[in-house]
C-alpha cells in the first residue's frame, strides 16, 4: 500500500508528543539540562538558531545523534523551520529508544516570530570552513569554538624549544593572536630542536623568523613580535590584553618575573621546562590553583639548574613538552575538559613514562596568597625571593619548624 | 626499603643511579640515610644546619610532603619519594 506524505504526517503526529515554542522555552527554564536539536540545513542555521541548540541535519540525525546524545533518557526538543522535519526527526529518535522527546510545532519560525531569543552563528569563510573543517566535526570545538580561537591572543615568551611547536600549532589551530617575546638571533645550534626556524634563518631575528613560518602556515594569523628581553620594568605592559601566556623560557629570572606578573593580571600561564630527557608541565591559574612560587618559593643555585645552552637536551623533549603547552592553551581558550591546574606532569623519553603530582597552593604565597593580594593593594607589596639574591626568610622554611 | 628517585640534575652526585633503594621510617630518615651513602648529595640538599633546602621540593607518591608531617612523615615499604628540584630549560 503506498502512503502519501498526509498519511505518513498523521501517523508520525499520533505518536509523538508536539510543544509549541512557548512551552519549549518555558521548559528550557524549568530543566536546564533538555537538549534542543536543530535538524534544519546548515544554510538554515547559519540565519540564526536557538541559544544552546545542537547542529544535527535531518539527514544525520541516525549517524550522529548517539555521540552527540549517548544518554538515552535525556529530554530532548527538536525543532526545523516550520515543525514538519522534526516531528519526522522526533519519531526517528523515539525509533532509536530516546524516551523522552518532543517536536516544536511552528519551529524556529515562529520562535522567530514570537520575539524569543535566538542567535547568529559565528561567521567562518569559506576557506575558514575548509581550513578548520576536523575542528567544525569535533563538537567541543565547532563554529563557535573555531570563532572564539580565531578571537583569542595567546603570548608565547621565547621562540625556542618549547615555543616553536607551541606556536606552530597554536598557528594552525587558528588561535588570531599570536605574541612572541624574544630578542634574541636564529643559531645554527638552535635548529636541532626549534623548529619554527630554518638554516637559511640563522642571524635573523627570532620574532622575524617565527613569523615567516606562522603566516606561510597559515596567513590568518596575527603575529606580534616583542624584540625585548622580558623584565620587572616591562613585563606589565607586554603581557596586557592576552588570554593566555605559554612560559617557554629558560631562565629562572623570567620566570619568576612572569609568573609575578601573571598572576596579578589574572591571566593563566602554561608552564613547562626541560633538562635532557625530562620534562616538567602544569598550569598556573591565578587563584585557583598555585602558581610557580607555590611550586617553587626560591630558585636553587645556578650549578643545579643548568639550562639547555648548558647541559644540553634531547630536541624532541622540549617538542613533547611544548605540543602539551598548546593542547593545554586550546582547553583553557575553548573552556573544554580539565587543565593541569593544580597538577604537575613530569615527563621522562628515556622511560616513556609520565608522571603525575599534585600541587597546592602556598597558604604563604608571597604573590597569590589572600595576604599577599592585600598587601599589594594596601600598596605594600610582600617580599619574594630573587634569583642570584639569598632569600634567608625563606630558606629552611618550615621544613626548619619539624626538624 | 622505600624507593627514591634521584633528579638528572643530582644523579652525578647519587653514583649515576636514577633511583636507589633506601632504608627508613620516615621521610626524614629515608633523605639523611641517602645523604649518608652519597655524601656529595648531602650539601645539594642540606643546608649547613642540616635542613632540607628550600629549592628541593620531596614528594611522597604524589603529594608534597610540606603538606604532609614534612620530615616526620612516616615512609611505608611501597612508597616512591621523589626528589624534585626546578628546571629551567626552554
Amino acid at each position: 500500500m503506498t502512503k502519501s506524505y498526509a498519511d505518513l504526517m498523521r501517523e508520525v503526529r499520533a505518536r509523538i508528543r508536539e510543544l509549541s515554542p512557548g512551552e519549549v522555552e518555558r521548559l528550557r527554564e524549568a530543566s536546564p539540562g533538555v537538549v534542543l536539536i536543530d535538524c534544519r540545513e546548515t544554510d538554515e542555521w547559519e540565519q540564526g538558531f536557538i541559544p544552546g541548540a545542537i547542529h544535527l541535519p535531518r539527514g544525520y540525525i541516525e549517524l550522529n545523534v548517539e555521540a552527540m546524545v549517548p544518554d538515552r533518557s535525556q529530554p530532548i526538543v527538536v525543532y526545523c523551520a516550520q515543525g514538519i522535519r522534526s516531528a519526522f526527526a522526533a519519531r526517528t529518535l523515539q525509533e532509536m529508544g530516546y524516551a523522552d522527546v518532543a517536536s516544536m510545532s511552528g519551529g524556529f519560525g515562529q520562535w522567530k516570530s514570537m520575539g524569543l531569543p535566538w542567535l547568529m552563528p559565528a561567521f567562518l569563510s569559506h576557506e575558514q570552513k575548509l581550513r578548520y573543517s576536523r575542528h567544525l566535526l569535533v563538537p567541543e570545538v565547532g563554529a563557535e569554538g573555531q570563532a572564539k580561537l580565531l578571537a583569542s591572543k595567546v603570548l608565547i615568551i621565547g621562540a625556542g624549544g618549547l615555543g616553536s611547536p607551541a606556536m606552530l600549532y597554536l598557528a594552525a589551530a587558528g588561535v588570531g593572536t599570536i605574541g612572541i617575546v624574544d630578542f634574541d638571533v636564529v643559531d645554527l645550534s638552535n635548529l636541532q630542536r626549534q623548529v619554527i626556524h630554518t638554516t637559511d634563518r640563522v642571524g635573523e631575528k627570532k620574532v622575524e623568523s617565527a613569523r615567516l613560518t606562522i603566516n606561510a602556515l597559515n596567513p590568518d594569523i596575527t603575529v606580534i613580535g616583542h624584540e625585548e628581553m622580558l623584565t620587572e620594568a616591562n613585563v606589565e605592559r607586554i603581557i596586557a590584553g592576552y588570554d593566555v601566556i605559554v612560559d617557554g623560557t629558560d631562565t629562572f629570572e623570567t620566570r619568576y618575573v612572569l609568573n609575578d606578573a601573571a598572576v596579578v593580571a589574572n591571566i593563566p600561564l602554561v608552564h613547562a621546562s626541560v633538562f635532557r630527557f625530562e620534562g616538567q608541565l602544569t598550569v598556573f591559574q591565578p587563584y585557583q590553583g598555585p602558581c610557580y612560587r607555590c611550586l617553587y618559593p626560591t630558585p636553587p643555585p645556578p650549578e643545579l639548574a643548568p639550562g639547555c645552552s648548558v647541559a644540553g637536551v634531547l630536541g624532541v623533549v622540549p617538542g613533547i613538552m611544548g605540543m602539551l603547552q598548546a593542547n593545554e592553551t586550546l582547553k583553557i581558550l575553548l573552556g573544554i575538559g580539565d587543565t593541569l591546574a593544580g597538577r604537575l606532569l613530569l615527563f621522562d623519553a628515556l622511560d616513556a613514562s609520565f608522571t603525575e603530582l599534585r600541587l597546592r597552593r602556598d597558604p604563604n604565597c608571597p604573590i597569590c596568597s589572600d595576604a599577599a593580594v592585600e598587601a599589594r593593594q594596601a600598596g605594600r607589596p610582600l617580599p619574594a625571593a630573587t634569583v642570584g639574591e639569598e632569600a634567608p626568610f625563606i630558606l629552611g622554611g618550615s621544613f626548619g619548624a619539624q626538624a | 626499603m622505600s624507593v627514591v628517585r634521584i633528579p638528572p640534575v643530582l644523579r652525578a652526585s647519587a653514583g649515576g643511579n636514577k633511583q636507589v633503594d633506601v632504608p627508613g621510617a620516615t621521610v626524614g630518615e629515608v633523605l639523611a640515610a641517602l645523604a649518608e651513602r652519597f655524601p656529595s648529595l648531602r650539601q645539594q640538599l642540606f643546608t649547613e644546619e642540616g635542613e632540607l633546602n628550600r629549592f628541593v621540593n620531596v614528594y611522597l607518591n604524589d603529594q608534597d610532603v610540606r603538606y604532609l608531617q614534612e620530615r616526620a612523615t612516616p615512609v611505608g615499604e611501597r612508597d616512591t619519594l621523589i626528589i624534585l628540584p626546578a628546571m629551567a630549560g626552554g
